[in-house]
This record gives structure tokens, sequence and C-alpha cells, in this order.
């Protein structure tokens, strides 16, 4: 119960792109379409599920004063943290490429980019700060991306569908695609504070 | 005639195109506003003016010698793994700019710390070396750098300036407009346009994606090309 907690709050309440604003660059360069930003969506869930509890291994049983080596190196989270990440990335490169070669060509750049994606990081520096343990830092990282993924499945929808309003031509898709993150961010605003423990008690 | 001297001296040249390089990302090509990357520190910093141009300054820097640093090592990366040595590069730099900033300004450096780390993640490093820096001459990618470096801070700067402005009545930390705190209590200091009252939706991030969105509709109505046909 403890975990299906972390995973709402995470997806929903403390959702990375509109809460915390992180991983804003490939959310708005790939949520054109909703074919694209599905994809990415799901690659987004994969990277920060597998990576996150690879980080906590890592940091509990190699970094931390109490891990095998017997000394404090959290000095080197950051850079084991970014090869950690960064490898993942190029294996779900690798996947994707040979799965569906139409979906890496029109992820393009933005595939290696999920690498310096903040919101891959800044989870697995948040689930370091809140003192998850193994199986909390799953349920944190699959959250974390299924909110994620909905955030960008969400402005992918409205975006096609704002195509066929009267947009002023200088303001129309990116311009918009800012404007509509900052209400949308605006609008969870209003979840912060919410306790899903809380419910059904 | 004039063609083949060029030639010669092309290492360190510096002509049109070179120029080119530099500018195109303030107007043209611009980092934050075109090419959509990295947007997320353009959120968290912006909320005060100092630290934005500290920031602007280091990620010039990173941007620029982590592209130099890449164009040089291009042809003895193995695909499968440019990625990694990428990231070690630019933590690298960012580790040399935490220190020297931790050892010149300790005041900027507290307030900054976690987002000289985040430079690290910063999309413009790593997209500038990914789409630049892999296929170009040293001398090209740095003057690259530099020009992309500024184009972001560029953003960031003119963002910052009304956040702090409108959010806290403030530029570079002087008290400009609205009535502060201090000037409630002693009548005798009122600043220029007391009756404004601070807007509290500047400090939020939210802000920031408005305020870029309105630099995006500026830009592109003045740059009739840049406007999305799609």
């Amino acid at each position: 119960m403890e975990l299906v907690n972390i995973f709402i709050k995470a997806s929903f309440i403390e959702n990375l792109i509109l809460s915390y604003f992180l991983g804003m660059c490939s959310f708005l360069a790939v949520s054109k379409t909703l074919k694209t930003a599905f994809g990415l969506g799901l690659a987004v869930i994969f990277v920060l599920g597998i990576t996150m509890p690879i980080n906590w291994l890592i940091n509990t049983f190699l970094l931390e004063e109490g891990g095998i080596l017997g000394q404090d190196l959290t000095f080197l989270r950051f850079i084991l943290f970014i090869a950690v990440i960064a490898s993942m990335v190029q294996l779900v490169e690798m996947i994707i490429e040979k799965m569906s070669p139409a979906l890496y060509n029109s992820l393009g750049i933005f595939l290696p980019l999920i690498t310096v994606n903040c919101a891959i990081l800044g989870g697995s520096l948040f689930m370091v700060s809140r003192e998850y343990n193994f199986g909390e830092s799953v349920a944190f990282g699959l959250g974390g991306g299924f909110g994620w993924f909905l955030a960008i499945v969400a402005l992918a929808a409205i975006r096609e569908k704002i195509k066929y309003s009267a947009v002023p031509a200088p303001m129309r898709g990116l311009g918009m695609a800012f404007l509509l993150t900052g209400l949308m961010g605006m609008a969870f605003l209003s979840l912060l504070g919410i306790d899903p423990s809380a419910i059904g008690n | 005639m004039a063609e083949t001297t060029i030639k010669k001296e092309a290492v360190f040249a510096f002509g049109k195109k070179e120029r080119k390089l530099l500018t195109d990302p303030l107007n043209d090509n611009n980092p934050i506003t075109v090419q959509v990357l990295g947007i997320c520190s353009a959120l968290a910093v912006t909320t005060l003016m100092k630290p934005s141009i500290i920031m602007a300054i280091a990620v010039v820097f990173v941007t620029a010698f982590s592209n130099l640093f890449t164009s040089l090592l291009r042809k003895s990366i193995p695909k499968e793994v440019r990625m990694i040595v990428q990231l070690v590069i630019i933590a690298t730099l960012v580790t040399v700019v935490e220190l020297t900033l931790k050892a010149v300004d300790y005041p900027i450096y507290k307030q900054l710390s976690v987002f000289i780390g985040l430079i690290i993640t910063n999309c413009i490093v790593m997209g500038r070396l990914e789409a630049f820096a892999m296929a170009n001459t040293p001398w090209k990618s740095f003057l690259d750098g530099v020009g992309n470096g500024m184009g972001y801070g560029i953003i960031l700067i003119i963002v910052s300036f009304f956040r702090e402005l409108l959010g806290k009545g403030s530029v570079l930390g002087y008290k400009l407009i609205g009535s502060s705190s201090e000037a409630l209590i002693n009548t005798q200091e009122v600043a220029f346009m007391s009756w404004y009252q601070n807007n509290n939706l500047m400090v939020l991030p939210a802000s920031a994606m408005f305020l870029i969105a309105i630099m995006i509709w500026v830009h592109r109505s003045y740059n009739q090309k840049l406007i999305d046909v799609s």
C-alpha cells in the first residue's frame, strides 16, 4: 500500500514536469505529434524504472559509508549516476533502432538527449535526498516515469487539437507549447499538499 | 588568388562564416527560443538577476570548451560509447567551474550550487556536442559553443530581469519600484512607483514559461522566417 502511495504521489502530485519543471527540453520538442510523444514517454518510463534501482544499489552499497568499500564516496555520486543513465539510454537507443526504425528516426536527437533529461538525474537525486528504500525507489521511478508519460501525451494531444485554432502566427507551435505548459503547471500547483496516504482513512 | 590564401590560413580563420557561427545562435538559431534546449535551468535560476548572469558565464565556458575538446577527440571516440565520453568531458568542466566559483565568490556559490551541478544535464551542452562538435573542426566548434552559450545567456538575463523587476521590484538587488517592507516602517524611504505591489506569480516557475512564450511571440513577429508553418 505504501508503494502504491509513492507511485500515485510521484505520478500526479509531484509530477516531475508539471510540478518541478524537470525534463522540459524533450517535453517541448517531441510533443508535436501524439505518436512520437507516446514513444518517448514509454522510453522515459523504461529508463527511469531501470536507472532508479540501479542507482539505489550503487548509492547504498558502493558510495555510502556503510558500503563495500567502507568509505564515504558520495562526492562521486554525480559522475556514477550519469554514467549509469548514459549506458541505459544507449541500450534503449539500440533496442528502439532494432525494433522500430520509424520511431527511431522521428525521435532523432532527442533519444540520446534522454541522458541529459533533467527528470532522470533529478529523479535519482530526489531518491537519495528522500532516503527511499529499494522497493520505494522502484515505485518512485515507475511513478515518476508514468507521470512524465501522462504529461507529454496530454500536451501532445492538446497541441494536435490546437493546430485547428486561430492562433496568432508567431505563437504557433513552440510559443503555444510554452504557454500551455505554464498553464498546466499552474493547474498542478493546486494538487501540491494532497496526501494520498490520508485518503481512505 | 585571394581564395588560395584564405584556404591556407583556414585553421584559425575568422571570416564571415565564423562570425555567423557566433551570431546565429543569438537570433536565428537561439538555443532556447528556436532549438528548445536547456529550459530547466532557465526556469529555476531566473528568479534573480545576479545568479542568472553568473550562470550564463558558466554555461558559455562549459559549452565552448566541451565543444572544443569533443571536436579534438571526435575521430577517436567510438560511436557506441560517445555519450559517456561526452558526459565525462562535461562533468570535468562543470567541476572546474564549480571549484572556481567556490574559491572566487562563495555566497553566489552557495546560492547556485545545485544548478551549477545541473549544467551537466543542460541539454544545450550535450545537444551542441551531438549536433555540431562531432562533425566539425575544433575552431569552428569552439565558436559554435561560445555563440550558443551567449544565445542561452541572453535569454536567461532577459527573463531574470523581468522576473526580478516584477516579482521583487528590484534590478540586480537594487530596489527600483514598489515599496519595500522597510519603506513601510520608515515612511521617509519611498521608492519610485510606490503603488506597485510585488507580483508573486513571477516567483513561480510557471511565470518563466509565460515570459519565454511572450519572448517567442515578439521574436517571431520580427523574424518572420522562424514562424512554425506546420
